[in-house]
């Protein structure tokens, strides 16, 4: 038999390695070798934070008393899981853009960096987790009462302690692991990791009490199936509507649950990480939920009729004397409340701090007309432990208060439908860009009022006979205002009934309260920021000029977000800025990126706040400032857009001019190509017609017959050729050519070119050097060959010189070769040289040489193909042409 | 052989095709010359003051087309027949001799005989030879 003593130290150990896990992950973490602490592995599993005690415990008490309607419980994240692409995506792209420390955080800055929306939704967190958090100290008494077999009722003080302790230990372990750092990110590695092992443990210990009843309990599961079909669970109806209600109430708080935001937004290192939680969230939901209805049969068969279903868990391995068992059923249990109450009070110290503290504790300073001074760091960390440890403690509070009685999935699940109260604000915040601060603010108080009146008098009603009349009579005696059948509403399950008119009047009053007030200019930004968080990066904006000294910012920034961090980012800014030192200038774009990496740490609100009483001079409050601000960011904002409208006018008519060029240039190019094909098989056809004719005519002398036979003969050739240039171009210019790769010295290359080209009349000296022609080069030496002949051909055309030299000198520079062509002729006039590479650009006096102007567009495709460069080299006394090839044309560039 | 002599200025920067127009033109018994460059076409007028002018488009430094223009609005030479030759067979090549003043229009290759009828065709039509 486990004794308390035994119980204790299990506990204790367990606690120290989830310390030291952390420990270790922090240090990991700081030494920058997180990579893996990253991973979407350790992200799905810190998802499972979701699965608290209530789930652990409470999914089979739930379905002993309710048959599968615990399903929807798991149902509802499935659901936003499998379409986070739609909601969970912007939400974590927003998060990051924005610097979003908390989901009172995001609402604030949505809304305006509103205060009031954010101080709402932090109230509503703290008094929708209070109860949740008292669940969980509970459901770790009981788990200790089960072992002590001592009866709730008779326990008094010692497991009282317990639930104490426990909280002691979880505000300690929050305390050091939550706030030992002001981080820019909020990102907490080594309390993630140890959640992630809490993940495991807790699955690990509730599949193997399922296998445990299934094969040693039962006989398999055919066995169990039979039991199941057997027992009252496999009698329940499945009711509809509260079907569909407790899944989108589950679906609801898996977005609005302050851990939940936390875990997915605030701690999300990367966007990615959500693709692999798509699935296997949902994986792991089905494997927790896989032995619940086994494990509440066999339970409901085995233990006494008044035995808590809640704790069959534990219980049946206990009653069949499986002590090991139980002692690990134990520690999942205990796994899953303390990661619970870890990150609800990390998360809800975080909102508290940020959007109640504060916003508070600026509001004093500006009091006294000062600027922002001593360590807010301090206060930030300062408060956020105190709120921690005030947060545990009202937990406890409730716990010892509403004396731990009620049923789990009771009070789980109105502590649900309270946070779910955010959903409409942080919808609209999402998707409607109509949403204002008064709609959400209206919203917010609508449905936490209704709540309250509907599901949490109810509750309470049970407990004090005070609220009693207002049940039965409804508030004020009216009928129509009784919590549980509103405006004699009485068809309804009372969840549902309450899930209905919340939403309903909570939407409602948001959409009623956007449309009837106007959105400040900040507000109206922010909701183009989020709304179409996918399609734009965020714009300089807020601010245009400033009296601030960066020295001032510099000062202010370090006392909130470190010595060491500060001067690296403004170090970093100033950079970017092409600026030297560490102090960059004050434009918008930095103010606002300085702006975010605060808000990172105390809030947007408050942010924004510090950055406008820095900004915007001394000696003026905050709402001065905020006013100021506020015309500002409606000047830069109606600037903003008037400028995004003309640069779109401008885009859309440069683009058509464009394309309208683009289409005469296309159109020009077409004709004059076809006038210059034209001309140019016209004219020799023209002298072969006209001599042939003369010729047909007879009466010439031998001479003459000889002279124009031989012309026609020339003209029928100069045609020929012109026709093999043009279908070389047209093969190369199209791109189907297939080179032929082999190896080859430069100066054998050019040995053969010279060869082709030589004519026995030509007076033209060509001078090598042939020691550097002996780089090998690996290319389609055919047409390299091609591209040699037409240069030294040009020079053998077009050089006047009296005595015409050609230079060919080849060089190497690094994998390329060049190869110069330099003749001492009278070169090429500066205008022409831009546009002797083009089409037909035969220069004047080309007649004489009888070329159709192709050469060089030719070897300039071909160069191309070779993945080289052909161009005119300037400041020569003669013409002279620089060839640069790769030395390896690699066989994957063809 | 029509019996009309006439002086005929050919501006042709294509020597060949010069050769062969002059070979036919002074078969007939007129008397040609021939001129290469657009630059100085108009002075080439001027000094030989021809009966009919034969115009290449396409000649070096200078269009037929601007050389017709000019000459059209000229004090020397302001009515001078001219037959315009080009190698650029487009109809708005066509529409553009005709539009600078050109009193024919023909298109590379051409066959001799449709040059010299031509020739002699404008020469009737103004009478203004020896």
């Amino acid at each position: 038999m486990i004794n308390a003593n035994i119980l204790l130290v299990v506990s204790l150990a367990y606690v120290v390695l989830l310390f030291a896990v952390a420990f270790w992950a922090d240090r990991r973490a700081e030494a920058g070798r997180s990579t893996w602490l990253r991973s979407p592995l350790i992200y799905t599993l810190s998802l499972s934070v979701y699965c608290t005690a209530w789930t652990f415990y409470g999914a089979v008490g739930f379905a002993a008393r309710s048959g599968l309607e615990f399903i929807t419980i798991y149902l509802g994240p499935t659901l936003v899981v499998v379409g986070w692409w739609w909601i969970l995506r912007k939400l974590v792209r927003i998060g990051k853009a924005q610097r979003i420390t908390s989901i009172a955080d995001l609402l604030s800055s949505r809304y305006g960096k509103s205060n009031l929306v954010g101080a709402i939704v932090t109230i509503l967190a703290v008094v929708g987790t209070t109860p949740y958090i008292a669940l969980q100290l509970q459901s770790v008494t009981l788990s200790f009462e089960a072992f002590n077999q001592v009866s709730p009722a008779a326990s008094g003080g010692g497991v009282r302690n317990t639930a104490l302790w426990v909280a002691a230990g979880l505000a300690l372990f929050t305390i050091l692991f939550g706030t030992r750092n002001l981080d820019v990110n909020e990102r907490h590695h080594g309390v993630v990791t140890a959640i992630a092992i809490e993940a495991i443990v807790k699955l690990f210990a509730l599949i193997s009490v399922g296998v445990f009843v299934v094969w040693f309990v039962a006989d398999g599961p055919a066995d169990i199936q039979q039991r199941i079909d057997a027992s009252a669970i496999s009698q329940f109806d499945v009711d509809g509507s509260r079907w569909m209600g407790l899944t989108f109430l589950a679906a609801a708080a898996f977005i609005c649950l302050p851990r939940m935001f936390h875990v997915t937004v605030v701690e999300n290192e990367d966007e990615k990480n959500l693709e692999m939680a798509s699935w296997a969230f949902p994986l792991y939901l089905g494997a927790m939920s896989l032995f619940v209805i086994p494990i509440a049969v066999v339970g409901l068969e085995l233990l006494p009729a008044d035995a808590n279903p809640d704790l069959f868990v534990l219980t049946v391995p206990l009653s069949q004397g499986a002590d090991g068992l139980a002692l690990l059923s134990f520690l999942g249990g205990f796994s899953s409340a303390t990661s619970m109450v870890i990150v609800a009070a990390l998360a809800l110290a975080t909102m508290v701090s940020n959007n109640i503290v504060m916003p508070l504790y600026l509001r004093s300073r500006a009091g006294d007309g000062a600027t922002i001074s001593g360590d807010v760091r301090n206060v930030v960390l300062f408060s956020r432990r105190v709120a921690i440890v005030a947060i545990l403690t009202l937990g406890y509070l409730y716990y010892s208060v509403s004396g731990g009685s009620r049923a789990l999935s009771a009070i789980g699940l109105i502590s649900f439908a309270g946070v779910a109260q955010v959903l409409p604000a942080l919808l609209g915040a999402l998707f409607w860009r109509g949403g204002t601060r008064t709609g959400a603010a209206a919203g917010l108080i609508t449905g936490f009022t209704l709540w309250a009146f509907t599901l949490l008098l109810p509750n309470l009603a049970g407990q004090s006979a005070w609220f009693g009349p207002i049940m039965d009579n409804g508030l004020f005696g009216l009928a129509m205002l009784r919590p549980e059948a509103l405006l004699g509403v009485t068809a309804l399950d009372p969840l549902v009934h309450a899930i209905f008119w919340t939403m309903l009047l909570n939407t409602l009053a948001y959409i009623i309260g956007s449309v009837s007030s106007f959105p400040t200019p900040l507000e109206r930004l922010q909701s183009v920021e989020f709304v179409n968080a996918f399609d734009q990066q965020s714009s300089p904006k807020g601010w245009s000029q400033s009296r601030a000294e960066a020295e001032d910012l510099l000062v202010m920034a370090q006392r909130i977000i470190g010595g060491r961090e500060t001067q690296r980012l403004f170090a970093a800014q100033a950079q970017t800025q092409g600026k030297d030192g560490y102090l960059p200038d004050i434009t918008p774009a930095f103010i606002e990126t300085l702006e975010k990496r605060l808000a990172g740490s105390v809030g947007a609100a408050t942010a924004h706040a510090m950055m406008a009483q820095i900004v915007g001079g001394s000696s003026v409050s905050v709402e001065d400032l905020i006013a100021v601000a506020d015309e500002t960011a409606q000047m830069m904002e109606y600037s903003n857009q008037l400028e995004i409208k003309s640069t779109e006018l401008e885009r859309t008519a440069r683009q058509l001019r464009d394309a309208n060029q683009k289409l005469t240039a296309l159109s020009v190019q077409k004709d004059a190509f076809l006038s210059q094909i034209s001309h140019e098989l016209r004219t020799p056809m023209t002298s072969i017609r006209a001599f042939s004719e003369i010729l047909r005519e007879g009466e010439l002398s031998v001479f003459e017959q000889k002279r124009y036979s031989s012309i026609i003969h020339d003209e029928a050739r100069r045609l020929t050729r012109l026709l093999d240039d043009l279908l070389d171009l047209a093969v190369l210019e199209n791109g189907q050519v297939s080179l032929n790769i082999e190896v080859d010295a430069i100066g054998d290359i050019l040995d053969r070119s010279i060869a082709a080209v030589a004519k026995k009349d030509t007076k033209l000296d060509i001078k090598r050097r042939r020691i550097a022609e002996r780089i090998k080069v690996q290319t389609d030496v055919d047409r390299l060959s091609q591209v040699f002949i037409n240069l030294i051909a040009n020079a053998q055309k077009y050089c006047d010189a009296d005595a015409p030299v050609l230079h060919i000198e080849v060089s190497q520079v690094g994998a390329d070769v060049i190869v110069d062509f330099i003749d001492n002729g009278s070169g090429i006039d500066s205008p022409q040289q831009a546009v002797i590479f083009e089409k037909f650009s035969r220069l004047s006096d080309h007649q004489r040489a009888g070329g159709a102007g192709l050469g060089l567009a030719i070897c300039r495709e071909i160069v191309s193909k070779l993945g080289g460069t052909i161009r005119y080299l300037p400041g020569h006394d003669g013409a002279a042409f620089r060839v640069t090839v790769p030395k390896a044309l690699a066989l994957a560039a063809q | 052989m029509t019996g009309v002599q006439a002086k005929v200025l050919l501006i042709e920067d294509e020597p060949n095709i010069s050769e062969a127009l002059t070979f036919v033109l002074a078969r007939d018994g007129h008397d040609v010359r021939t001129h290469s460059d657009g630059l100085t076409a108009l002075d080439a007028i001027k000094d030989y003051g021809p009966d009919i002018i034969v115009l290449d488009v396409m000649l070096p430094n200078r269009s037929g087309f601007d050389i017709l223009a000019d000459l059209r609005a000229s004090d020397f030479a302001p009515q001078t027949p001219v037959l315009m030759l080009t190698a650029r067979g487009q109809k708005k090549d066509r529409d553009m001799a005709i539009d600078a003043g050109a009193s024919r229009f023909m298109t590379k290759p051409f066959a001799n005989d449709d040059v010299r009828q031509a020739i002699n065709a404008l020469l009737r039509q103004t009478g203004n030879h020896a």
